[in-house]
C-alpha cells in the first residue's frame, strides 16, 4: 500500500465532495434537518391529555385526587361527566383518551381499609398512548396515595403505603425529568451517522463506473485497498465533523445531558463510522449505479437503525426472535453506548461488551471493503 | 522500472480468445509488436479492437491464449504491467468536474511520479495538449480535441514504454485527429511503443503495421504499403452516378464483375478487366438509364482493400 497513492484518491474525492451539491447536502444539511425532525417530532412523551371525569362520590378526597390530576402535566381535564353512558360517548366520539371513574364508595374504602380502586377507561385503539396514558394515571394516584400516607404518617400509618413513593424513585434513574427527548437524542445521533455514513460512500464507486472513469482508474496499478482508504478518509473527516456537530447541538440545543467521556465517544464513534462508510463502500462497489447503491444504504441503514437498534423502542420489549436479530442490526451497539454515555456517564470499562461487538464489525467490514471491488471489467 | 531487452518485442499475443457467452469477440488472435513501433487494430465497430486492447491493458481476461506485454505475462502479473503501460479508453474518461490541473496531479499521484519530477512533466503535458491557460478550467468545458489531448496527456505522466489508445480520435474534428497524430508520432520517435484503433481507415497511414481485424478475426498483419499493393485479382473502377443502389443491383453477380460496393458517392467495382471494361460498363449503365457522371480505374485504397478482405473472410463466402 503507497500513501502517495491513497493521498491521491483523497485529495480528488475532496474536490469531488466540495463540487458535488447532492453530496454536499447530505453531508451539511441532512444532520441538521434530521436533529430537527427528529429530535422535536419524534416524542413519546405524553403531555396534557385530554380526560374526562366521572366522579361517583363527590366528595373532599376525590375531588383531591381530581386535583392531583388537573395539576400534573400529563392530564387535562376537560368535562366532567354525570353517567357511563356520557363517559362511552366521550370516547367513541375522541372528545378524550381516557376517563376516569371515582367509586361512590371511595372514601370509604380509603378510611376502612387504606387503599381504594379508582377506574380508568382508556381508548386502546392507538394501545401505546393508552400505555402510557394508563402508567400515568397510575403514577397520579400513587403520587396522591404517597402523599395521603405521608399526611397519615403522624397518626402512624400503613408501612404498606410508604412502599410506593420508594417504587416512584426507581424509575427515574438515568433520566430525571422522565422526558423521553433524552432517551431519543442518543439515538438520533446513531441514525444520523449511519445514514450520512453510508449514503455518501454508497455514491463513490457507483458514480466513477457510470461516469465511465471506473475503466481508467482500474488500468492505472492502484490497488484496491488504496482506492478504499483514499475514498472513506474524506467520508470519515465529513462523519467526525458531523458526529461533533450533533453532540453540540444534542447538548447545547436540546440540553440532553452528556455525562460520559469524550474520548469514549469519539473512539466508539471512529468504530462506528468505519462499519457505516465500509457498508456504503460495499454497496457501492456491489450496485454499479448511484440511484440503486443510494436506495439500498437507505434500506439496509435507516430501517434496522431506526426500528431495531433500540432507538425508541426498548430492544428487551421486542418478541425473542426479534430480539435475536437486533444483534446483527451494527447499530444497536453504537446506541447502547451513546445512551450510556449520554444518560449514565458509563466509561468504556462499563461498555466492553459493545465496544468490542463494534469492534469486531468494524475488522469484518473493513476486510471486505478492501477487497470489495475487482480490477476487472469481466 | 525494468528495461526490455532490445531485441524483445514490446508486445506478444498468442492465439488469444475472449468469449462472452456463446459469443466470440476475440477469436484466436496472434501478433507481435516491435519495440518504438505504432499498429493500427482497424475494423468496424464491435470488430474487437476494444477487446484486445483491454485484454492486453489486464481488464478483461482472456478465455484462451497469451499475452505478454512489455516481457510481462497480463493474465499472471497485470499489476507490474499496469505499471509499464498508459491507457486511454474508449469513452473519454477523466474527471469532468476536477481541473486541468486537479486530473493531471491526480495521475501522477496515482502513478507515483515522484514530486521532484511531477511539476515538469505537468508541464510537458499541458504543453503539449496546448492547454495553457487553461490549467484552472474544469475539464468538463473542455472541447474535444483539448480533451483526447489531455488524456494522453494522463496516459503519458509516468513514461509508459507501451501506450494504448482505444478509438482516441472518435468524435473529434479532422484538425485535432492530425494534431493528436503528430503526438503519436512524435512519442514514438521516443522509442514509445503506441498501440492504436480506430475506425478511420485514413488514419492507417499513420500507422507502422495495420492490424487489420473483423468479427474477431485478425485478417490481415501488414504495413500500409504492403497492405495496398495486395493484388485484388482484378482491377478496381470508381463509377460516380445519381442512383447508386440501382446501379450495384444493376451490375452485381454479372459476368467479370468480382466484387462491387457502395463508397460514399460513387461505386466501387472490382471487375476482371478481360471481360470488363470502362467503355463497356459506362455503356450498359447508360441503357438501362443510370447517367454516369466519372468512370475510371483508381488505385486500391485501405478501404478498398478491407472491403475485399472481409467479403473474402465473410461466413457466406463472399462475392464474386
Amino acid at each position: 500500500m503507497r500513501w502517495g497513492r491513497i493521498r491521491a484518491i483523497a485529495v480528488k474525492e475532496t474536490i469531488q465532495i466540495r463540487r458535488d451539491t447532492r453530496s454536499l447536502i447530505i453531508a451539511l444539511f441532512m444532520p441538521f434537518m434530521q436533529m430537527i425532525l427528529l429530535g422535536y417530532g419524534v416524542s413519546l412523551d405524553i403531555k396534557h391529555l385530554p380526560v374526562c371525569v366521572y366522579d361517583r362520590e363527590g366528595s373532599q378526597n376525590s375531588q383531591a385526587l381530581l386535583k392531583h390530576f388537573q395539576a400534573s402535566e400529563y392530564f387535562s381535564i376537560i368535562a366532567v361527566l354525570k353517567n357511563y353512558r356520557e363517559a362511552k360517548a366521550a370516547l367513541d366520539s375522541d372528545r378524550c383518551r381516557i376517563v376516569i371513574a371515582i367509586p361512590h364508595d371511595f372514601s370509604q374504602k380509603l378510611s376502612d381499609s387504606g387503599g381504594s380502586t379508582v377506574q380508568v377507561l382508556a381508548d386502546a385503539s392507538d394501545d401505546n398512548t393508552a400505555n402510557i396514558a394508563i402508567g400515568y394515571a397510575q403514577s397520579v394516584v400513587d403520587g396522591f396515595a404517597g402523599n395521603l400516607a405521608v399526611a397519615a404518617q403522624g397518626f402512624g400509618g400503613s408501612p404498606a403505603m410508604q412502599n410506593q413513593g420508594v417504587d416512584l424513585e426507581e424509575r427515574v434513574w438515568y433520566n430525571e425529568d422522565l422526558d423521553s427527548r433524552n432517551y431519543i437524542i442518543p439515538g438520533v445521533v446513531a441514525l444520523i451517522m449511519a445514514l450520512v455514513g453510508a449514503l455518501l460512500t454508497s455514491l463513490t464507486i457507483s458514480r466513477e463506473w457510470e461516469r465511465g472513469t471506473m475503466e481508467l482508474l482500474i488500468s492505472t496499478p492502484v490497488q484496491p485497498s488504496e482506492v478504499m482508504l483514499g475514498k472513506l478518509l474524506p467520508y470519515f473527516a465529513i462523519g467526525m465533523l458531523d458526529a461533533v456537530f450533533c453532540l453540540v447541538f444534542s447538548v447545547f440545543w436540546f440540553h440532553v445531558p452528556f455525562r460520559g467521556s469524550l474520548f469514549a465517544l469519539f473512539f466508539t464513534t471512529s468504530l462506528f463510522l468505519v462499519v457505516v462508510l465500509g457498508v456504503g463502500f460495499l454497496i457501492s462497489a456491489a450496485i454499479k449505479s448511484q440511484v440503486g447503491a443510494s436506495q439500498i444504504a437507505v434500506l439496509v441503514t435507516l430501517l434496522p437503525t431506526s426500528l431495531l437498534s433500540g432507538y425508541a423502542f426498548p430492544i428487551d420489549q421486542m418478541p425473542p426472535l426479534v430480539q435475536g436479530v437486533t444483534y446483527v442490526v451494527f447499530a444497536r451497539y453504537y446506541v447502547t453506548i451513546l445512551k450510556s454515555l449520554f444518560l449514565k456517564g458509563s466509561g468504556l470499562e462499563d461498555l466492553a461488551r459493545p465496544v468490542l461487538a463494534m469492534g469486531i464489525y468494524a475488522l469484518v467490514v473493513a476486510f471486505l471493503a478492501g477487497r470489495a471491488f475487482k480490477k476487472r471489467l469481466d | 522500472m525494468t528495461e526490455v531487452a532490445p531485441k524483445e518485442p514490446a508486445i506478444e499475443v498468442e492465439n488469444l480468445v475472449k468469449r462472452f457467452g456463446d459469443f466470440t469477440a476475440v477469436d484466436h488472435v496472434s501478433f507481435q509488436v516491435e519495440r518504438g513501433s505504432i499498429i493500427g487494430f482497424l475494423g468496424p465497430n464491435g470488430a474487437g479492437k476494444s477487446t484486445i486492447i483491454r485484454m492486453l491493458c489486464g481488464l478483461l481476461t482472456p478465455s484462451e491464449g497469451r499475452a505478454i506485454v512489455s516481457g510481462i505475462d497480463v493474465a499472471k502479473d497485470p499489476e507490474t504491467v499496469r505499471e509499464h503501460i498508459g491507457y486511454m479508453s474508449q469513452k473519454f474518461s477523466l474527471y469532468g468536474d476536477l481541473t486541468v490541473m486537479e486530473n493531471l496531479r491526480f495521475f501522477g499521484g496515482i502513478y507515483r511520479v515522484p514530486r521532484t519530477i511531477l511539476p515538469e512533466r505537468i508541464r510537458f503535458a499541458v504543453t503539449m495538449a496546448g492547454l495553457e491557460g487553461r490549467e484552472d478550467s474544469l475539464v468538463s468545458t473542455l472541447a474535444g480535441g483539448w480533451k483526447q489531448r489531455l488524456a494522453l496527456g494522463c496516459a503519458i505522466l509516468h513514461r509508459p514504454p507501451i501506450l494504448f489508445l482505444d478509438e482516441p480520435t472518435s468524435g473529434v474534428d479532422p484538425e485535432s485527429r492530425r494534431r493528436f497524430w503528430d503526438l503519436i508520432h512524435s512519442l514514438s520517435e521516443d522509442g514509445v511503443t503506441i498501440v492504436v484503433s480506430t475506425h478511420y481507415m485514413d488514419e492507417a497511414e499513420y500507422c507502422n503495421t495495420i492490424a487489420l481485424i473483423n468479427r474477431g478475426r485478425l485478417l490481415a498483419l501488414e504495413s500500409p504499403t504492403t497492405l495496398k499493393k495486395r493484388d485484388l485479382g482484378g482491377d478496381l473502377l470508381s463509377v460516380e452516378c445519381p442512383d447508386i443502389g440501382k446501379a450495384i443491383s444493376l451490375l452485381e453477380g454479372q459476368p467479370g464483375i468480382l466484387d462491387i460496393a457502395a463508397f460514399g458517392n460513387a461505386v466501387h467495382l472490382l471487375v476482371d478487366p478481360a471481360k470488363v471494361s470502362c467503355h463497356d460498363l459506362e455503356g450498359r449503365l447508360t441503357t438501362a438509364g443510370i447517367p454516369v457522371e466519372r468512370i475510371g480505374s483508381i488505385e486500391p485504397s485501405i478501404d478498398d482493400i478491407f472491403v475485399r478482405m472481409v467479403g473474402e473472410n465473410s461466413p457466406q463466402g463472399g462475392a464474386g
